[in-house]
This record gives structure tokens, sequence and C-alpha cells, in this order.
């Protein structure tokens, strides 16, 4: 079997500023199930860079392995992209950001991709502030191998076959809040409203972006006794936050209601407009964020743009990266040349 | 004290060994290093080892000088002055002077009287005391002490004290107030020997000019060099022994030479990775965006980072690995040398895997393999090994000054730019475009036409997903075309023939060069023996090395490992005859020196009949 490529047809389709329709922004077609929550999740990027009028080839999608990780050759075709092994996106991200920051880093992955094989390198891309948007395509279960419970699964979920899983989950959110992440959000791959503009924002943002994003399994996590089921998330699904991506030149002219609105200046131009829903809380508070987690009711799936701090160094800064990237500096820059070497030896003879 | 008595063995010019015996964690690395400097800046060659325990403090360690005017670049296996400063250790110590050789220890405390030996002759210097009525802080006295017996081994051998003030000058360049003290303790120690040891001792050494053109450099700081002229922008590491401190030095020449002096920016990037697996990772994702990227380590982190190896390979993507090796298996002897990762290294990765492999036996190949490295990894669009060990990687080598030919331009292989991509209708990354089994990729985000997708999922040679049997079959065919097609573009082997019909070879690898080259010499001084030497420098083999055993009956492999790993390599990958191959193995964690492989010789040609 090789990768199906999708027909064009893109006549009626609406153009952005860079006069490109969705279809540009599309890669070659899901071999995903039916109804998969990754699906609508591929869309999303697909809307968020069209609408953002990103160039397309100046994204670089990483990813590990498995379902969701697949999902990087789905969109953004005319971006290049690794997908790279198990649980290892975050280090290749790392390298590839360092020599060269002028590029948006797209990182796909899932629950067990980030949250067992990969934890590790998930929580040191967060401590190097590594500027990026990842994203993880959450839905409790390995796919790929049929159906077993993930680091995310929770206490009393039953898997499709009735075994209950009793060990606590590890929740990517509240990781990442304790370990220092600048921009930490949770989605639902059925809000592509909530979802688009979390992806802009993360897009926008400085630094490691997280978008936890529950995303049901259809074939081996959507039935009755399993959390992370389309019904049990549209159940307890509760947006706190919405966020919106406003250009640098377009007004902010939305109303908001709710206790009003919070902007956000974007390091890399632009504004986050944060709308309150419900409650009152403050998104640029991290015990806030910490204690609205803590203090969830239930089942309650908590989600919208939880945490951002805009001011924090990223990992360019922190390692004194020039403004030309590595990856295209002239050797004659790298290359001390004879004469220092020849200055270098007197210290050796 | 006693003066010296007993050294009826006639004098020795330039041909001895001093082995310092100290408590780790108490200096004496500095004091033991000045003392080598001295000889060689005085035209003298020598070779040094630092012999070191996996350790902070209180274990022993030695540290060994061989004085060499003949040139000799191997250990020689011998002892003539032990300078006994532990006590823990002082009766091994004892056992390993050669006949004939001294003994110098001190005697502020009593030396237990069984522990003497009638064919040693034995110098007691009160070398605690002294420091104690000289120095005041505790730390001090500790310190001063290895000055003081550099002192001493300068009386006895001849040390120019000139050369002596000059180093230590240079040494406390920073700090001028420690000069005075630091000599004081050296005088101390050297006119204590001048005043009590009046007879000359039967090893001595007299200024030659075999050094001026050499520098003394350890294999690890060369290497760095090496990445840091090659190009390489990017560097990913966790630490470990024995190969930090190539990171070390690539950090302190990237802060001397890298950093724009109008912006004080890096021209560089370091990152101390989580973990083995992490450190290539980066370097795999900084090599496919494009930068020349690198990643130092021993083999323990090669086994870690074997996954990562076998996705470079298959996709594609370049990238420079050094293997300090260390003693194996698992943790084995950290501190200890070894060549235990040839087959690892050779094979990486689950699969069908072969990769590029240097072996350099001193700090100049070091150097030179660095940088021939990068070319390598780019041309061939691969993973490239430069293994070397902790005896080439730690140790101070007397080598020739490392050079630079500014006209050098980095080999970056087949890329398309933007003006390549313009003029072609469509870009796929693994077609073979030229034949020669390397295809062309490209810089992400350079250009809309260079975007492909990099995986280590079965792919066509377009690029796609696939798991057609004969599209995975031919993309895989490709890379094995490629790496055979290495073969000769690869440092080929060095070849010393004797000059005469011989049916005899030593054929190694790596730093067993010296010791192999004085185990022939003195094979065909002692047993008339001819024998030709060919030294591997890399993997795949080339033709040259292949045709060379062709030509004996018995070809001695001698390597440092218990399962003569370059000897299966060998089996494997040329037409040699396991008959034919016949292993000298030492692989108990010191430098090679010559006498096991004159044994083994001896022994296998008796064998023979």
């Amino acid at each position: 079997m090789t990768s199906i490529v999708k027909p064009r047809i893109d006549k009626h389709l609406r153009r952005n500023q860079l006069g490109l329709t969705v279809r540009d922004y599309e890669g070659v077609m899901s071999t995903l199930c039916a109804g998969c929550g990754h699906d609508s999740v591929t869309a999303a990027f697909v809307q968020a860079f069209h609408e953002m009028n990103l160039e397309p080839h100046r994204a670089a999608k990483v990813s590990g392995i498995g379902c969701s990780s697949k999902t990087t050759a789905y969109f953004l075709g005319q971006s290049s992209g690794i997908n790279s092994v198990h649980g290892r996106m975050p280090s290749v991200a790392t390298g590839a950001a360092a020599v060269n920051p002028d590029l948006y880093y797209i990182g796909v992955s899932g629950d067990g991709d980030s949250l067992s094989i990969g934890i590790g390198q998930f929580a040191h891309a967060i401590r190097r502030n590594l500027n990026m948007l990842y994203c993880i395509e959450n839905n409790g279960v390995y796919g790929l191998t049929k159906g077993q419970f993930s680091a995310s699964a929770d206490i009393g979920t039953k898997a499709k076959y009735g075994e209950v899983n009793e060990q606590p989950p590890i929740d990517p959110v509240l990781l990442a809040l304790s370990l220092g992440a600048t921009f930490v959000a949770r989605g639902f791959s059925g809000d592509k409203k909530q979802l688009v503009p979390l992806m802009k924002a993360a897009l926008a943002h400085k630094g490691f972006a997280l978008i936890d994003i529950v995303s049901p399994c259809v074939t081996f996590n959507d039935h009755k006794g399993s959390t992370k089921s389309y019904a049990h998330t549209y159940e307890y699904y509760h947006p706190v936050i919405h966020a919106d991506f406003v250009p640098e030149e377009a007004e902010i002219t939305a109303e908001y209601q709710d206790g009003g609105a919070i902007t956000v200046p974007m390091h890399h131009g632009g504004n986050v407009t944060l709308r309150k829903l419900g409650r009152d809380y403050d998104p640029r508070d991290r015990d806030q964020a910490f204690h609205l987690l803590r203090t969830r009711e239930g089942s309650e799936v908590l989600t919208g743009l939880l945490y951002i701090d805009e001011t924090k160094p990223d990992m360019g800064d922190m390692n004194r990266l020039p403004d030309e990237p590595l990856n295209v500096m002239d050797y004659s820059k790298l290359c001390p040349g004879s004469a220092k070497l020849a200055e270098v030896m007197k210290g050796y003879s | 004290m006693n003066a010296v008595t007993g050294t009826s063995a006639r004098t020795r010019v330039n041909d001895f060994v001093i082995k310092i015996a100290n408590v780790n964690g108490t200096g004496s690395a500095s004091a033991n290093g000045l003392l080598m400097k001295a000889i060689f800046r005085m035209g003298i060659p020598v070779v040094g080892k630092n012999l070191f325990p996996s350790n902070i403090q209180g274990l022993p360690t030695w540290y060994e000088i061989r004085v060499t005017g003949d040139g000799w670049t191997g250990r020689s296996g011998e002892v003539d002055i032990m300078v006994a400063m532990n006590l823990e250790s002082y009766a091994r110590d004892l056992k390993d002077v050669s006949p004939g050789g001294v003994l110098i220890y001190d005697s502020t405390w009593p030396r237990p009287s069984l522990l003497s030996r009638d064919d040693v002759t034995v110098l007691g210097i009160p070398l605690a005391r002294m420091c104690n009525e000289n120095f005041a802080n505790a730390r001090t006295r500790v310190l001063m002490k290895n000055m003081a017996y550099v002192g001493v081994v300068a009386a006895l051998t001849g040390v120019d004290m000139a050369v002596i003030q000059t180093l230590v000058e240079e040494m406390f360049g920073a700090k001028p107030k420690l000069i005075p003290p630091n000599m004081q303790a050296v005088e101390m120690g050297y006119n204590y020997a001048k005043e009590h040891f009046t007879q000359p001792l039967a090893f001595k050494l007299e200024a030659l000019d075999k050094t001026s053109d050499c520098i003394m450099i350890d294999g690890n700081t060369a290497a760095a060099l090496g990445c840091v002229y090659a190009g390489a922008s990017f560097g990913a590491w966790y630490p470990i022994t024995p190969s930090t401190s190539l990171m070390d030095g690539f950090k302190s020449f990237c802060e001397q030479l890298r950093v724009d002096p109008e912006t004080g920016k890096n021209n560089y990037c370091i990152i101390q990775a989580e973990d083995e697996l992490s450190a290539i990772g980066m370097v795999i994702g900084a090599s496919w965006n494009g930068a020349r990227a690198f990643t130092p380590t021993s083999g323990p982190g090669i086994s870690l980072m074997s996954e990562f190896i076998g996705f470079a390979y298959y996709s594609e993507v370049p990238a420079v690995l050094f293997d300090v090796q260390r003693v194996g298996p698992s943790t084995g002897m950290p501190t200890r040398t070894q060549q235990g990762d040839i087959l690892l290294a050779a094979y990486a990765s689950h699969g069908d895997t072969k990769h590029i492999v240097l072996f350099p036996a001193n700090p100049k190949e070091c150097f030179d393999f660095a940088v021939e490295a990068f070319d390598l990894a780019e041309r061939f669009q691969t993973p490239v090994f430069v293994l070397s060990d902790l005896d080439i990687g730690m140790n101070d080598w007397m080598t020739p000054k490392l050079e630079w030919d500014d006209s050098r331009r980095p080999d970056r292989g087949k890329v398309y730019h933007a003006a390549d991509l313009e003029k072609i209708e469509k870009f796929y990354r693994y077609l073979d475009v030229d034949g020669d089994g390397i295809p062309y990729r490209t810089i992400p985000g350079e250009h809309p036409k260079g975007a492909y997708f990099t995986r280590g999922s079965g792919h066509t040679k377009y690029g796609g997903y696939t798991e057609d049997s004969a599209a995975y079959q031919d993309v895989l065919d490709r890379i094995l075309q490629k790496w055979k097609n290495a073969a000769t573009k690869v440092p080929g082997p060095e070849i010393v023939r004797c000059g005469k019909p011989t049916r005899i070879a030593i054929l190694t690898v790596g730093g067993c060069d010296g010791a192999a080259k004085e185990a022939i010499a003195r094979l065909n001084a002692e047993d008339d023996l001819d024998i030709d030497y060919l030294r591997v420098r890399a993997f795949p083999f080339h033709p040259e090395i292949e045709n060379f055993i062709a030509n004996y009956d018995t070809v001695f492999v001698l390597e440092q490992n218990r399962d003569a790993q370059l000897r299966t390599l060998l089996v494997t990958e040329t037409t040699a005859r396991k008959d034919q191959l016949v292993s000298i193995l030492d692989y108990a964690g010191m430098p090679a020196n010559p006498h096991l492989i004159v044994d083994r010789v001896r022994e296998h040609i008796a064998s023979q009949g």
C-alpha cells in the first residue's frame, strides 16, 4: 500500500492573503479509521495554517510513532516532515529548531508516545522552552497495537473487552504546568471552533506550546465505560477560556461577555485574546491554573488556554543563538582558519 | 639517607619509564604533567599514560612517563623509576619495578622493612615532613608534596630546572602568586636529592631536538578542534567517561573562536541532553535541517542510541558519532581502555544496517578523521562513527602540530538548493538520479519544491510510505550500494613493509599502532623475523586490505577485545581465510605494550614447528 494523493478540486474555495486555499495546506489521504478524532485535528491544523496566511513550506512537522504520529503526513504536504522513532520526537525537534529557528515546528504525538516511552524527552523539551507547537492527540489507548491502556487512562475506565484500569493517569497539562511550560492548553477534537484558535495562538507563542487534545479512538476506546469516548467527553466537556488569535493588522472588534477579555501581546506579533467562560479565572496566573485543575468536579474535562506566559526566554535565547540560522551560516564564519589554529597550537607545545 | 648503590647496569640515556603512584584527588595530575612536559621541552620524545580509577578521591592512581629518545609511541611495559607516594599500593608498586630499577618513597614515616627488593634501589625522601615545615595550609602541603617529587626526579635524571621554571610560570600565568611556592617545592625536592644522592642513577636525560614540530595533546581535544574546523555548528551530548572532555573541548574552543565579536552571539549550539537517546535525536534533527552536527559518547551511549542510528541509516540523515571506547561489557571499567565496540559500531541497530567507521590511532588522526567524518556523513548521507578509545582520547600524546589548509572546503554532498529546485520539475528525496546510489537532499523550508517526508518506515524511492516488497527492496539495496562505494572514499590502511620477502604480517587498528610497530622491530632484532604491517583505518574495508592479507600465510590480528571483533569483521567482509588470521588479544584495559605481542608471535611460530 502506498500513500494516496488527494484529488484537487478547489475552484470555489476561499483564498487567503497568499492566494491559497485549504487544499494547499492538506497532505496525503489519511489511513486512520473512519471517525478517528485525529482526522479532525488534522483538519484543524489545515484551517489554522490557512487562516494565519502562513507559507505552507515554512513549517516543519515532527512526530514519533503511533496513530497520532502518522498524521503529520496528512496535512501540510508542502512542508517537510520527519516521522522519527517512538517517543523521541522532542529531541529531533530540539536539534532542528536549534539550527533553524525560523520555521514553525509542529509536533504531533500521542499519549503513549509522550506519556510513556517519551515522557523524559517531553519533560526536557518543556524545560528548554523549545519554540514549537506540541500536540498530544490523547485517546487513553494504544491503537496500533489494538487497545492496551495508555498512561493517560483514567482510574476506573474500561477497556474494550472489560478490563478496568486501576493506575492513576498522567495528566500532560498538570505535568507541563509543574515543569514550567509557557503555554498550556487542552482541546477536544470534536470542537474545532475552540481548537483552531488555540492552534493559532500556540503558533504565535514564543516557546513551548502544549495542546493536549482529547481525541477519541473510535475503534478501541469509544465504548460505554470509557472516559475518553466521544459520548463521555461531550457530556463532561467544559470550556473555561476561549482564546482568539488576532493578527497585528486586525482591530479587536468582537464584544466579549462573561467577565470581559484579557489581551496578551505575542512575541511574534499580534495578540491573543482570552475570553472567560463563566468562571473568574486568569490564565496568566500559574497558581490559579493548578487550583482550577485540582478542584475540577469529577470527570469534568476543562478546556481552553489554561496558562500562558509570553515573557520567558526560549531555547534560542538561553543558548545565545545568532539571528542568522546556523544551518545556512557560511563556512567562513564557522572555520577559524590556519592562523588561529597555529595560535591554538602554541598552548600545546 | 643512603647514597645510591647497587646500580650496576649500564646507564640508559633517554630510554626509561618513570611511574608515579599516588592517591586520586591529591592534585598530582598537574605535577605529573609538568614533569612530562619538561622532558618534552628538552626535545626528548615522551609517552604519557594516566592510569586512573573511576573515583573522585581516595583510590590509587598512576601516571606513567616513558622517555623514548627513539620516538616509540606505545607503552614499554617496564617501570624503571617508581615514585611510590601511595602507601596503599606500595607493595604492588614495588613489585612492578623492573630489575635494576629505582623506587622513591616518602620517608617521613617508616617503610615496612619486609617490603624491599635486592634488585631495586630504594631512595627515601622526607617529602611530607619538608612540606609540613615549609607550608602552612593543609591542602597546600598535600599539593606541594607532588611538586617536591618532581624536583627529586628532576635532580636524579637531569631535567633542566630552567625548563621547569618556564613551565611553572606558564601554568600559573593567571595566578602569579602561586609561582614562588610551587618553585620552592620543586627546588626543595631537587636540592634534597642533589645533597643526599651523590652517585648518578642509571637513567639519564640528555637534551635532543626531536620535539620542536610536535605538540602534546589528547585525542578528545584534537577531535574537538576537528569539529570546529569541519564547521560543525551543533553538538548534543550526555556526559560519559571517557568522552566528556571532547565536548568540554568543543565548548571552550567555540567560546574562544566562534562567538561573534559584534553581537556576542554564539555561532554554535551545544545542548546537554537528558540522555544519549536524546543526544542522537538532536543531532539527527539538526543534521536533517542542514547543519553539521555531532555527538561524543562511549559504548553505553552507542547501545542507547542504536534505534536512532538505524533510523538515520534508513532515512539517510547524516550524523557524526564519536565513540571513545572504554572497557565493557555493561558499565565495565569506565576509566580503562578497550576496543570493544568495533562490531557494535559496524552494524549498530536492528535490521540490516552497515555503517562507515573511522579508526584514528592518535590525536593527529582524531583531528583529521573528525573533519573527514563530516564530509563522509554528508557525502553518503549516513551516520559515521569515529572510534577512538580512552587511551587515545584522554592521554596526552606527542603528535605533529595540527595544521589547516585554508583552501579546504567541506564536502556537503548532494544538496538541491533553491536555485537547483527551480530548474527541476519535481523533487524526489530517494531517487537515484545520478546512478551512484546517492540521492539529493534539500534544506527543509528553503523552497516549496524541496519539501519531503522523512520516515523510518518502509518507503519508496519517491519518498512515499510503502509496504510493497519490490519498492522496499529497491531502496534498501541502493543504500547498501552506497555503503559499498564508500570503501574507496574512506581513509585507506597504513601499510609498512619490512622490505624483505615474508609470509608473516601483523594487522591492527587504532591505538595498538605504537606497540605493534615496536614489537615488529624487536622481533626483527631479537628473532630475525621479517614482518609486514597493516593498520586498518576505516570500515567498509578499503580493497587494499583484502589484497594485503592475500599475500601472507599468517596475519596476526592484534586488537583490544576478548572476542576478536576486528578479525570477525575481516572474515565476514573480506575474502580472508579464518586459518590465516591469528588473533592477539590484549583486553585487560591497559594501553597495549609490545611484550604480549612478541610473546604471542613467538608462541605461534614455535607451535607451527
